[in-house]
């Protein structure tokens, strides 16, 4: 990597931005963006886990003590809307405005407005969602799926979901576009696309997916708002529609979001491993090959949903196979990280930590994955705690412990201070434990007969809930210690070299100083 | 470019209204959701003897102040013989209601296979105060049901119908 | 590092643990009482199996490089980063494995969505929220009652003791005779709901407007109890089902006794 830069001369020519609050409201730069989305997605994965916990107390013990069951429903809607849409998928789009053009050797992205737009459409989103709960009738209380015509009985809360929803598909759409337009056109000389790092490579695969179904969630949730409002029959039988049509066009969105929220997730621990293990990333371009099959598998999968609502036989005999073939680009994904990681030089820092942990914890969710896709025993499962247990291994210690990987991993060159390295470890070992004491008696709670989304049960799942509910606080308090961490770098962290990191090969690290000039790369570096 | 945007813009506009008809149309020549309209007889319809065939028959009425009820709960039946059933629906409530029925099957596929002369479903029914009314419903199932269907379920919902509105298009 | 090693370790097995526990009673499905309910608990098993060898499969090699190659150690990185031949070997291999897996299902799905020449038929109706039972054909054909949730609120509200049946106890519960393959037609009154019996391997979703089937044959006599899969609303976890098997002699005397008493049942269910 013998190239020039030209952030080395400093910036003779001036950069004239406003300061205090108008700084970030008319920003138009990458970093600054960045830093606004994972604020945000940090501030509603708090108030998302706030309404978990909310749950979890409620379900301490049989028997309704604090939530009433109507709220109890609005908790568990407004839980999985924010966490999804508010959390998850603005913390992958803060990394990729971040990172893509670092790590592309790009000035900027490419359409720097509209990305101070989408960002800014994100606020009065977030701000429908969370006053829904203030509002006649309270929030949506369907669920996160918000089944039709169970949403189609909601109040007024189920419209501001509905505007939401088409605020955030409007977000992620101009998004997903600028990220594409970014990769294809403002990659260094030399960069061609086989040669991008794993997270820009899974970025790109993941922007496609997003402008592919996200006008899908749009269209799905205008048709709910007209049979809601101006008399049609979409989803209702009444006027020759059919409520399972609403299920079909909305995990035709959902299936492939599942995929949003994960693929970015194996571009960060792609390109941690590496870096711990001292040894470049085992079968670059079947990683490549074998996250684009996921993307495109994930199109094809939807009704594994729905096993239950009544398909032909060959329907679920289709779906069931799609479903498991998953499970091969998935594996090959795993066993290339572990060969990244055998006979390498390891280090175990706190981001090498969290991406084994998600490898680990990854692949029980991966399990319990296929084990949901044999249609005979999802008919027991599905609806049940084994499928809550399922998706949170596979958004928890999946997404989220990535999305930790990724901020320890990158903290020091964007805020030029290294984090506390105790304390760091002290965070991925509490989430690790009470992840763990949290979710895994949920897969029993599940297979003994527990549904999801009740408020109260049965005596015997009563130990299990408890536990549960004890994990659930030790997980959301070892959270807040991540903010601790995370605040005290960027007051008064250490100062970080260039290159924290021995082992990092990709441009940021090579071709930046630490932390990374306000702009960067405005000549474009040479790759070799 | 900006006459091409506008040309554009008019275009996708008229595109939009222009759906309509053409779904109509679609949905017409492909034979989809067509709820309202008797099926024709095929011609070389030939009855199977040798095979028998058991219908039941179901009925729902939702949001409705109704009973509704076959007069016969089942029928066994030969493919390709026509079976006439009744049906009778009796408004409870002191009010003028119309309802529409919409059916269902089962097994699912049993509409490829299934033609209605006559159905009550067809149109929407109105019901004065506490009037009973019996309604019969005309139908044929083909000798192509799939050897292993024994058993099939036609059932209707009757729905209400809000005064002066028809969901569904004639 | 070592003491980190050793917690990483400990933490695995566990969890290995924790997966053997799962082969025991409480820990894993109900036990099966019909034939589906039966192969489902046994595909469920096998997969079992065949996830926790892949796991310690895999996990041994991490774990094994976790604790060797470390750069504490003074181990040195390799350069190797591709192998065509052994990528081939890897993803061939969970093909067979899924190959494996599937037959068996493909089988148990075929013989689930078999509902034709039943013994009987029951059409069950969800309704916010409660279920609605109108046996259709058979023995017992006629009987209509609604199922609703014998609980008392006060046991809900933490006032008084909770039961053994706690929100799995109803006024009227499903009665079947035992061996008959009874068929269940569904469908739902105002939103969806589903009709759920772990110990039988049954569930369906009821939809509104439409009628969707399914089937069981229930080996033993006995009172099987399931709730509500699909949310459908405040009450959604407080309308269970409860089915009760009968021996053929005792269920004619239930018929019996239910056609005589027929005056607080109604053939067509009115609205609520």
């Amino acid at each position: 990597m013998a190239a020039v830069h030209g952030d080395a001369h400093g910036h003779e020519h001036d950069d004239h931005h406003p300061s205090g609050i108008m700084r970030w409201i008319t920003t138009t730069n990458h970093k600054d963006i960045g830093t606004m989305y994972l604020w945000f997605s940090f501030t509603m994965f708090l108030t998302g886990g706030t309404l978990a916990l909310g749950i979890r107390a409620e379900l301490f013990q049989p028997g309704i003590q604090i939530l009433q069951p109507e709220l109890f429903n609005q908790f568990t809607t407004l839980h999985g809307l924010i966490m999804v849409f508010g959390a998850i998928m603005p913390a992958f789009v803060g990394f990729a405005n971040w990172q893509v053009p670092l790590m592309i050797g790009a000035p900027d992205m490419a359409f720097a407005r509209m990305n101070n737009w989408s960002f800014w459409l994100l606020i009065p989103a977030a701000t429908l969602l969370v006053s829904s709960f203030f509002v006649p009738g309270g929030a949506a209380a369907g669920g996160w799926t918000f089944y039709p015509p169970l949403s189609t009985q909601g109040g007024l809360g189920v419209d501001l979901m509905i505007f939401a929803v088409h605020i955030l598909g409007a977000s992620s759409i101009m998004g997903s576009i600028n990220i594409i337009t970014t990769i294809l056109n403002m990659r260094a000389p030399g960069m061609t696309l086989m040669k991008m790092p794993m997270f820009v490579w899974t970025w790109l695969i993941t922007a496609y997916l997003l402008v592919l179904v996200m006008p899908v969630l749009a269209g799905v949730v205008t048709m709910l708002l007209t049979d809601r409002h101006f008399g049609t029959s979409f989803f209702n039988a009444a006027g020759g529609g059919d409520p399972v049509m609403f299920q079909h066009i909305f995990w035709f969105f959902g299936h492939p979001e599942v995929y949003i929220m994960i693929l970015p997730s194996f571009g960060i621990v792609s390109e941690v491993i590496p870096t711990f293990s001292r040894k470049p990333l085992f079968g670059y371009s079947s990683m490549v090959y074998a996250t684009a099959s996921i993307a495109i598998l994930s199109c094809v999968v939807w009704a594994h949903h729905m096993f239950t609502a009544g398909m032909p036989t060959v329907g679920q005999l289709f779906f069931m196979y799609a479903t498991m073939l998953i499970a091969v680009p998935t594996g090959v994904k795993v066993f290339n990280w572990t060969a990244t990681m055998w006979r390498g030089s390891m280090s175990f820092e706190t981001p090498m930590l969290f991406s084994i942990g998600f490898i680990f914890l990854f692949v029980i969710g991966g399990f319990s994955g296929v084990i949901c896709a044999i249609v005979p025993i999802d008919i027991q499962v599905q609806d049940t705690y084994y499928v809550i247990a399922h998706f949170h291994y596979v958004l928890v210690s999946g997404s989220l412990f990535a999305l930790f990987a990724g901020a320890y991993y990158w903290i020091p060159k964007w805020t030029g201070r290294m984090y506390n390295e105790t304390l760091g470890k002290w965070h991925f070992w509490l989430s690790m434990f009470f992840f763990n004491l949290t979710f895994f008696v949920q897969h029993f709670l599940g297979l003994a007969g527990m549904p999801r989304r009740i408020p109260d049960y049965n005596l015997q799942f009563a130990d299990f809930n408890m536990i549960s509910s004890i994990g659930a606080f030790g997980f959301g308090l070892s959270q807040i210690l991540f903010l601790y961490i995370m605040i005290s770098t960027i007051r008064s962290g250490e100062k970080a070299p260039q290159k924290p990191w021995d082992g990092a090969t990709t441009l940021e690290w090579t071709h930046l100083p630490t932390p990374a000039p306000y702009h960067s790369f405005e000549k474009p570096p040479v790759v070799n | 470019m900006r006459n091409k945007l506008l040309i554009f813009t008019l275009i996708m506009f008229v595109f939009g209204f222009a759906l309509v008809p053409f779904y109509e149309k679609f949905c017409e020549v492909t034979g989809i959701n067509n709820l309202l309209k008797p099926d024709v007889l095929v011609k070389d319809n030939k009855v199977d003897e040798e095979r028998w065939i058991t219908v039941e028959f179901d009925a729902n009425t939702r949001g409705l102040p109704w009973s509704f009820k076959p007069l016969q709960t089942s029928a066994r039946i030969h493919p390709g013989e026509s079976v006439n059933v009744m049906y009778e629906i009796t408004n409870n409530s002191e009010r003028e209601i119309n309802g529409q029925a919409i059916p269902s099957y089962s097994p699912r596929f049993l509409d490829k296979h299934l033609k209605k002369f006559e159905c009550f479903c067809f149109t929407k029914q109105v019901l004065k105060p506490n009037e009973t009314r019996q309604m019969p419903v005309q139908f044929v199932i083909e000798p192509g049901l799939p050897i292993d269907v024994q058993t099939v379920t036609i059932s209707y919902t009757f729905f209400e119908l809000p005064e002066g509105n028809v969901p569904v298009k004639k | 590092m070592r003491s980190k090693s050793v917690a990483t370790l400990a933490g695995v097995s566990a969890l290995a643990l924790y997966s053997s526990i799962a082969l025991g009673s409480k820990y894993n499905l109900p036990e099966p009482q019909s034939v589906i309910a039966k192969d489902i608990y046994d595909q469920h098993i096998l997969l079992m199996w065949i996830c926790l060898v892949i796991f310690i499969g895999v996990f041994g090699v991490m774990f094994y490089s976790v604790l060797k190659h470390r750069k504490s150690l003074g181990y040195k990185a390799a350069n190797f980063h591709h192998s065509t031949a052994v990528e081939i070997i890897w993803t061939v291999i969970p093909c067979i494995i899924l190959v494996v897996m599937a037959y068996p299902a493909t089988k148990t799905v075929i013989a689930m969505k078999d509902t034709s020449s039943p013994d009987m038929t029951i059409k069950a109706t969800g309704y916010q929220w409660m279920w609605g039972y109108d046996y259709l054909q058979g023995e017992g054909e006629g009987i209509s009652f609604y199922s609703k949730l014998s609980t008392p609120r006060a046991q809900v509200e933490n006032k008084a003791p909770k039961g053994e049946n706690y929100l799995l106890e109803v006024d009227n519960r499903v009665v079947v005779p035992v061996g008959k393959k009874v068929r269940i037609i569904l469908t739902a009154n105002d939103v969806i709901h589903a009709w759920w019996i772990p110990a039988l391997g049954i569930k369906q979703d009821a939809v509104p407007g439409f009628i969707r089937d399914t089937w069981f044959t229930a080996d033993k006599p006995g009172v099987y109890r399931g709730q509500c899969a699909e949310l459908c609303g405040k009450d959604h976890g407080f309308m269970p089902i409860v089915v009760e098997v009968m021996e053929a002699g005792e269920y004619s005397k239930w018929v019996a006794q239910q056609s005589s008493s027929a005056v607080k049942t109604s053939m067509h269910v009115e609205n609520k």
